[in-house]
């Protein structure tokens, strides 16, 4: 089994899950910062952040079976996205990428053209940075989540605006539950402002929502520190949360 | 209308530049001279005459009637003196200034004309001036040139005036009267003003009418909720009517600052305050009196800040405001502090009564009972200890003194009416022997009473420090919160309990709380202990009568804590004091949340005030015996909504779900059809099953090392 990964060190790297051994690096001009596998492995979408003169961009590249046959080339390149992508995504069957980021903008792209498909309207849409993005176990839709303390869900094939959820806090993290009808939002003080309010203030909490009816079932209190990644036990029993918390000395 | 719609244009060229139009100093921006851009400034629009006359020309000319008749000796003073009061208003003219003369005897002709650069300048001297007391026989009578054709043209005949049919104008009280009893709200948040009815049944807001850049500052009701009241650069408006919000008067004040209604709601207060020329002066201070409905200035006070900002309470950078304080019932007096006086005003005449003010040497503070026309005031120790500080009553018009009490080692005093008038609490600080801390106590003044009684309160703690003091509005008990730990104490008492009728006893202590601010319910029995900014906003609902809790909640980092103005409701709100949770919450009387409202950029709430109930006494008591007759009829009316509500939220439910359900069956079909596909990209494998893996245990056997031992 194959993981990929992508690092601020400009890389994006392949390791074998087993052995924990180095596959393959790819070498950037930037940041990378999110890293997707298509359905069957054999293509990544990785994306780049905006460095110096260089703008975002969204890599496709293809994972060849055998690791010594693998290029570093990229298959396809994706602009045009303002400020940092935060994560890129394949839509169903691999013939679109959905992409989101700074830009408040959830595109989908057309994989064999590159052409762009379709955008997210600016009046419904989000208003404030995309922190995160979470697919439908079978592909069908999606869910984003953004500073402007809201998470919208969307169907993944049509980028029709399906629900919003809307809660007090900016939002870093957003997850489906695969089992019930549940969505979890993660947020709390914005990532740079963390240490400059008391933990009271931030009001760190998972939270819970229905997600058909939209409104909040309830809270996990007790995180001390803004919630960034959140994900789901794969049985759907159990989550887990990554905290970022900055200690100053 | 208009104004709105421009808004909307500009709201949208902003957005599409990505500028944020709150951060924009509005005040810097800079037409080229002479460039007005086609856009008609708000000033002009508020001096602007509905139907203006044709130019003549003149329309910048005075004239003033009633100088004194001068030889030529006297020319120079005399206009020195014209030319001084007309500059304070406008500027006048080069050359703007001239005094006829008859030229038979040389002397003045007791009149002269005063030209200015804008008409605007001269309809303002015109209304400044006219009626100003040169001395006793010398009243200025000013009219503006053009209107003396105007009289010429009056006919010798007097014909009777057109009967104009009478045009009732919209009933202001109408809100009173809505049938679901509701209460409206004022709300102030981003750059929206909105009024809405607080619909408790319904646990959501009604809205009346939303306006953007309604204000350019703030709002405020009027004292008994007829009228809101916006403020502008330019001066104040009014706003009111039977449904909805329409201007009804306007009162020019340039760079108006702060606002106060007279209790009655007939006068307008405007407050501004200028940059002197002489940057080492204080500030100049310009307060104004409009009656509210016809929009006419009563009266004007303009000076110093230094003379407006007297006594203990005055900031730095203006005056406590309100300067004048109300009182005596049917906004009949107006009072203001000055340096060892209180000059109080009556407004039959707008002057001071008995045409002096009331000295008292070195007095600090006073006080208007809220219901009869009594001044209380504080005078603090003089000369080191030879005189005592003293605390007196005061009866106005007669200025007699109804009642004083001395009071020794006084360090600080604060006084407290009780709504009906019928208790005054004077908090005192007073040093210990040592000078070195103080410890309070307060006098209690039964105002009622004959000969006014002052009974003497201490706390059982002396030492506690008192944080804060409250009457039951139209009781006999009042609530104190005291104490130094992190948690203090709050103690009610009552001034007249069946057991001791003539004495303050103590209810009881609660001891430890977090609080620092007390909010009764308008209509007594009830209160509300907050704990504001450093207790990030702890709630707890109190009923005094049983002095036991009915519950406790929270509206985390609440600012603001208001009662309904009939008792029934609590609004708590979080104003952008805050960056993040800014909003409302509305409670019921005994601290259930009813509903919540979110909002950015939050910047006020204020309930609408409700004037006094027409019922007489008999009537209410009819009503309270009669309670259960009338509340089953609404308690009826609440059933029947509260199932429609819940049938319409299943309605609700129910329709999401369906909705739900298609996408997701629309989304299986997608699914299914593309499985092919999906296999064929992964080799032909079929994996869809992929999310549902089992986790096992494997043993993996790893070899490490190979030694061989040899047995020799």
């Amino acid at each position: 089994m194959t993981l990929i990964t992508g690092s601020a060190d400009q890389t994006a790297k392949l390791w074998n899950v087993e052995t924990g051994a180095q596959l393959f690096t790819f070498n950037f001009d930037s940041p990378a910062r999110s890293v997707d596998f298509a359905v069957g492995d054999k293509l990544a979408v990785i994306t780049t952040d905006p460095f110096m003169e260089l703008n975002s961009a969204i890599h496709v590249k293809r994972i060849a079976g055998d690791p010594a046959d693998q290029s570093g080339e990229s298959v396809l390149i994706l602009k045009g996205p303002q400020g940092r992508i935060n994560r890129a995504v394949w839509g169903p069957l691999n013939r679109t990428i959905i992409s989101a980021g700074e830009d408040a903008i959830v595109r989908i792209w057309d994989t064999e053209t590159g052409k762009l498909l379709k955008e997210s309207d600016k009046e419904t849409g989000h208003k404030k940075t995309i922190t995160s993005l979470a697919k439908a176990a079978d592909g069908s839709h999606f869910l984003t989540g953004s500073l402007d303390k809201s998470a919208k869900l969307w169907d993944a094939r049509t980028l029709e605006l399906i629900k919003t959820y809307v809660t007090e806090r900016p939002v870093n993290a957003v997850t489906m539950s695969p089992l019930l009808d549940h969505v979890v939002l993660g947020g709390g003080q914005d990532a740079s402002a963390v240490t400059t309010t008391d933990h009271r203030a931030g009001k760190f909490e998972a939270k819970f929502f229905d997600k058909i009816l939209q409104e909040e079932i309830g809270g996990v209190k007790g995180h001390f520190g803004p919630i960034n990644a959140l994900a789901f036990n794969p049985d759907g029993k159990r989550y887990g949360f990554l905290l970022l918390q900055i200690n100053v000395s | 209308m208009g104004d709105v719609l421009i808004m909307n244009e500009i709201d949208a060229t902003a957005n599409r530049l990505g500028i944020d139009l709150l951060q924009v100093d509005l005040d810097s921006i800079q037409l080229p001279p002479g460039e007005d851009l086609g856009i008609i400034s708000d000033d002009e629009d508020v001096y602007e005459d509905d139907d203006q006359e044709v130019e003549s020309g003149f329309g910048n000319i005075i004239v003033v009637d009633n100088l004194p008749v001068v030889p030529k000796e006297k020319f120079e003073k005399l206009e020195g003196v014209i030319r001084k009061i007309y500059s304070q208003i406008g500027v006048i003219k080069e050359d703007g200034l001239w005094m006829p003369v008859d030229p038979e005897t040389q002397k003045s002709l007791g009149y002269c004309f005063i030209e200015y650069n804008t008409p605007q300048e001269a309809e303002l001297a015109k209304e400044k001036t006219n009626g100003y007391k040169l001395d006793r026989a010398h009243i200025f009578a000013v009219n503006m040139f053009d209107d003396f054709d105007k009289f010429m043209k009056v006919p010798d005949e007097w014909a009777p005036p057109e009967h104009k049919p009478y045009t009732p104008g919209e009933n202001l009280q109408k809100w009173l009267t809505d049938e679901k009893a509701r209460d409206q709200f004022v709300i102030r948040s981003g750059t929206d003003t909105e009024v809405l009815w607080n619909d408790a049944r319904h646990l959501k807001p009604e809205p009346v009418y939303k306006r953007s850049y309604w204000t350019e500052s703030f709002v405020q009701w009027s004292p008994l909720g007829t009228y809101l009241a916006t403020v502008h650069r330019q001066g104040a408006a009014v706003w009111g009517g039977a449904n909805t919000f329409n201007r009804l008067m306007r009162y020019a004040h340039p760079q108006v600052k702060l606002i106060d209604f007279s209790p009655g709601e007939k006068y307008l207060v405007t407050y501004s305050s200028h940059e002197p020329s002489n940057p080492r002066d204080a500030n100049r201070v310009v307060i104004n009196i409009f009656d509210v409905r016809t929009g006419k200035v009563m009266r004007d006070f303009k000076g110093s800040a230094d003379e407006f900002a007297v006594g203990g309470t005055g900031g730095v950078a203006g005056v406590s405001w309100p300067v004048f304080r109300w009182g005596g019932g049917k906004d009949k007096y107006f009072a203001k502090l000055g340096k060892n006086m209180i000059s109080v005003y009556e407004t039959e005449s707008f002057t001071l009564i008995d045409k002096k003010s009331l000295k008292v040497e070195n007095v600090m503070d006073f006080s208007w009972s809220p219901t009869d026309p009594i001044i209380s005031l504080f005078v603090p120790e003089l000369g080191g200890g030879n005189q005592p500080a003293r605390v007196s009553l005061v009866q106005i018009p007669s200025k007699e003194e109804l009642r004083q009490k001395n009071l020794f080692s006084v360090s600080d005093c604060k006084m407290y009416w009780q709504s009906s008038g019928d208790y005054l609490a004077v908090k005192v600080d007073r040093y210990t022997k040592t000078k070195k801390s103080t410890y309070t106590g307060f006098e209690l003044f039964r105002i009622k009473e004959r000969d006014i009684p002052i009974e003497v309160l201490e706390l059982d703690n002396k030492n506690d420090k008192i944080i804060a003091f409250a009457w039951e509005p139209k009781g006999h008990r009042f609530a104190v919160i005291h104490g130094d730990s992190p948690r203090p104490d709050i103690s009610f008492y009552s001034m007249r309990t069946a057991q001791h009728a003539g004495r303050v006893s103590k209810l009881t202590t609660l001891k430890g709380k977090q609080a620092n601010a007390l909010f009764w319910s308008p209509s007594g029995r009830f209160i509300v202990l907050a704990g504001l900014k450093g207790f990030n906003g702890q709630l707890e609902f109190y009923n005094v009568d049983e002095l036991e809790t009915m519950a406790t909640a929270e509206h985390f980092m609440a600012t603001d804590v208001e009662w309904d103005p009939t008792g029934r409701y609590v609004a708590t709100a979080v104003t952008s004091v805050h960056e993040m949770e800014n909003g409302f919450n509305i409670w019921s009387f005994n601290g259930k949340l009813l509903y919540r409202t979110l909002k950015d950029h939050f910047f006020q709430f204020l309930w609408r005030p409700r004037p006094p109930s027409f019922l007489t006494p008999e009537k209410e008591e009819e009503i309270a015996k009669n309670l259960k007759k009338y509340s089953k009829k609404y308690e009826a009316e609440d059933q029947d909504v509260s199932m429609q509500l819940s049938e319409q939220e299943r309605e609700k439910r129910r329709s999401l779900k369906n909705e739900w359900e298609k996408k997701i069956s629309e989304w299986k079909r997608l699914h299914e059809e593309e499985k092919m596909e999906r296999q064929m990209l992964r080799d032909g494998e079929a994996s869809d099953e992929e999310e549902e893996y089992e986790a096992k245990e494997v043993e993996v056997e790893e070899v490490l090392d190979v030694t061989e031992e040899v047995e020799e």
